[in-house]
């Protein structure tokens, strides 16, 4: 059984209310940090701890802390990115659903760390139950006295809000939400400068998601050297995975990192295995912008070692036959499914989301999804899975956010692995509207490379 | 054009208000606008959508100009700018809800409700739309209702039935 930090208690009732948050030993980080760790204490934990951004770019926490400007005067904030939209991520919501006090005994600590006086959990609109628990654990934690003025006797004070989005997937970019904070239209900001020097109201603003900072509640009671304990080389800790698809058990699974992938797949304490006993074909293991692999991918590296749910591990072997690791979104297809349909899917979200900013996303992202539908409903010709790569190889890497390579990254990847899939649509048009390619050999080990010696 | 509907002057009750004022509390002075967004989401729990008049009084009590709510309010997804049924259901139509059987749900969705998405039922109770990721892949398919935005995972046909006909008869 791996470690639980975040979701130890998750089964406990009344789990989501102060009492018994408490009597689980909620709080006491709150207690530590402010009276007896300054706020560098708080920091330097956090960086000891190696805990890496959760949200989907795994940049270490602390050092994103230890960036934010400290100009007298002027006002710090630290915004919570709680705008989870991206496919096959859910673990953020489960977290906020059942138990909120983890989030809010986080947002505290961190606030103390970084001198925040006020702070704002941005939550995506379409969460308004999540939204109306959060602001009852907020009022709860306020009437005991962890938040407002004054917090516990030690003179420090904090409010705590929380701010509904309007229904935008790119708002989860950090700058995009905080234009949206202010009110406006989600389009993120140029940078540099970045938000830990010019951020919310051009403030020095941090930016975390919900599990870094509730991670942070662990790396205070245990200290930053236990946490880091955990886990394998640069990717410490435990993480929340969201598992969906065609799995026996679909669910968020809190893992210690470095578990391998094969193990979180088919055993009971994970996802118990492909659904009505068939077999896996692909899987994208870090939501719909990282990269999707074939099965013997998934399960192994070129080289045939075993692929470990990890930062590094993951992304071994770079695009070329690896993925990232991402928001811990793991999605599995089923012999089933079909690969072209599913890259339109997802190259059609992001036509949907892209804000419009960046000529070559707002016109890639639609042409995707335009020849995409085309290959799927059986008009496609082979030229078009050429200016499918074409188009993609544009928008990587010349948009003002991450949002365009997203979008690039799922329609590479499947051409790259799945091209038979592709081409098989364009020769067989009529076949391929009443049945699937099927699993071919996308589950087979792969063949070594043997290059031939000279002679 | 506008049809006569949207140009309907509106008028903000003093219930309404009150829960504008709390709102802008949370920013700091001279930073209200940030109040923006959870205004119109009071606006549209109120009236069902958000019309020009609504938001040009938005702009008013923010002290800002209507443009600036109008390209908010079309910016984001949940902003009705058009009148719609009484419940608005959104299936999630993203690739993980697929997997597990959104399209069907979406087919027997226009099925029992005889409109096509976006359009609205003859007795006024019923739209619905397919939306993007809401966040429950693992729990698909999934759709929501405003404005409460409760939450419906693991549908089946016969349990979107079920949920039809429950409303029909509140």
């Amino acid at each position: 059984m791996g470690r639980k930090l975040l979701l130890e208690h998750i089964n406990v009732p009344g789990i989501d209310t102060l009492a018994v948050y408490r009597e689980k030993g909620g709080y006491r980080a709150v207690e530590k940090a402010l009276k007896t760790l300054t706020s560098e204490d708080v920091v330097e934990e956090v960086k000891k701890s190696g805990l890496r951004g959760r949200g989907g770019a795994g940049f270490p926490t602390g050092m994103k802390w230890s960036f934010l400007a400290k100009p007298e005067g002027v006002a710090r904030y630290l915004v919570c990115n709680a705008d989870e939209s991206e496919p096959g991520t859910f673990k953020d919501r489960y977290l906020m659903t059942h138990i909120p006090h983890a989030l809010i005994e986080g947002m505290i600590v961190s606030s103390y760390a970084l001198g925040a006086n006020t702070s704002y959990i941005y939550v995506r609109g379409e969460m308004m139950p999540q939204i109306r628990i959060l602001e009852k654990a907020i009022a709860e934690a306020k009437a005991a006295g962890f938040l407002g003025k004054n917090i516990l006797g030690t003179g420090y004070d904090l409010e705590l809000y929380v701010q509904p989005g309007g229904g935008a997937y790119i708002c989860g970019e950090e700058t995009a939400l905080l234009e949206s904070l202010e009110g406006k239209r989600g389009n993120p900001r140029i940078k540099p400068p970045f938000p830990a020097i010019a951020g919310l109201y051009g403030c020095p603003t941090v930016v975390n998601n919900v599990e870094s900072i509730a991670a942070v509640v662990p790396i205070i009671n245990d200290g930053g050297d236990e946490y880091a304990k955990i886990g394998i080389g640069r990717s410490t800790g435990t993480k929340l995975i969201s598992a969906s698809g065609n799995l026996v058990k679909p669910g968020v699974y809190e893992i210690e990192l470095g578990l391998p992938v094969e193990e979180f797949i088919y055993s009971d304490e994970y996802c118990g295995g492909i659904a009505n006993g068939k077999r896996l074909k692909a899987t994208v293991a870090g939501g719909s912008s990282v990269p999707i692999l074939p099965a013997n991918l998934t399960l192994k590296y070129a080289n045939g070692e075993p692929r470990l749910m990890s930062y590094e591990s993951l992304s071994e072997g770079g695009f070329a036959t690896g993925t990232m690791m991402g928001s811990g979104g793991f999605i599995a297809f089923d012999e089933d499914q079909c690969i072209v349909r599913n890259t339109w899917n997802f190259a059609r979200f992001y036509h949907h989301e892209s804000c419009g900013q960046c000529s070559p996303c707002r016109e890639g992202t639609g042409w995707m999804e335009k020849i995409l539908h085309k290959l799927e409903h059986g008009h496609g010709t082979s030229a078009d899975i050429d200016l499918l790569w074409d188009v993609q190889r544009k928008i990587e890497g010349n948009t003002i956010c991450p949002l365009g390579d997203a979008a690039a990254w799922p329609v590479a990847s499947a051409i790259r692995h799945f091209r038979d899939e592709f081409e098989w649509h364009v020769k067989e048009p009529m076949k391929s509207q009443s049945s699937n390619y099927g699993l071919a050999d996308y589950a087979n080990p792969i063949e070594k490379v043997v290059v031939a010696e000279e002679k | 054009m506008l049809k006569v509907e949207e140009t309907q002057p509106v008028e903000f009750s003093s219930a309404l208000l009150a829960k504008f004022d709390e709102v802008v509390k949370r920013y700091p002075e001279g930073k209200q606008k940030s109040a923006l967004l959870p205004l119109l989401h009071l606006v549209q729990a109120e009236f069902g959508w958000t019309s020009v008049p609504a938001m040009d009084k938005v702009a008013e009590f923010l002290n800002i100009q209507s443009i600036e709510v109008y390209e908010v309010a079309s910016f984001y997804t949940m902003y009705f700018l058009q009148p719609k049924g009484k419940y608005v259901l959104e299936v999630c139509r993203t690739g993980p809800c697929c997997l597990v059987g959104a399209e069907k749900i979406m087919d027997r969705l226009e099925q029992k409700l005889g409109v096509k998405e976006g359009e609205i039922t003859e007795d006024g109770l019923f739209s619905w739309r397919g939306v993007e990721c809401l966040a429950a892949c693992g729990f698909g398919p999934v759709l929501q209702i405003g404005p409460e935005y409760t939450f419906y995972e693991n549908l089946t046909e016969q349990s979107v039935d079920q949920l039809i006909d429950d409303l029909r008869k509140k």
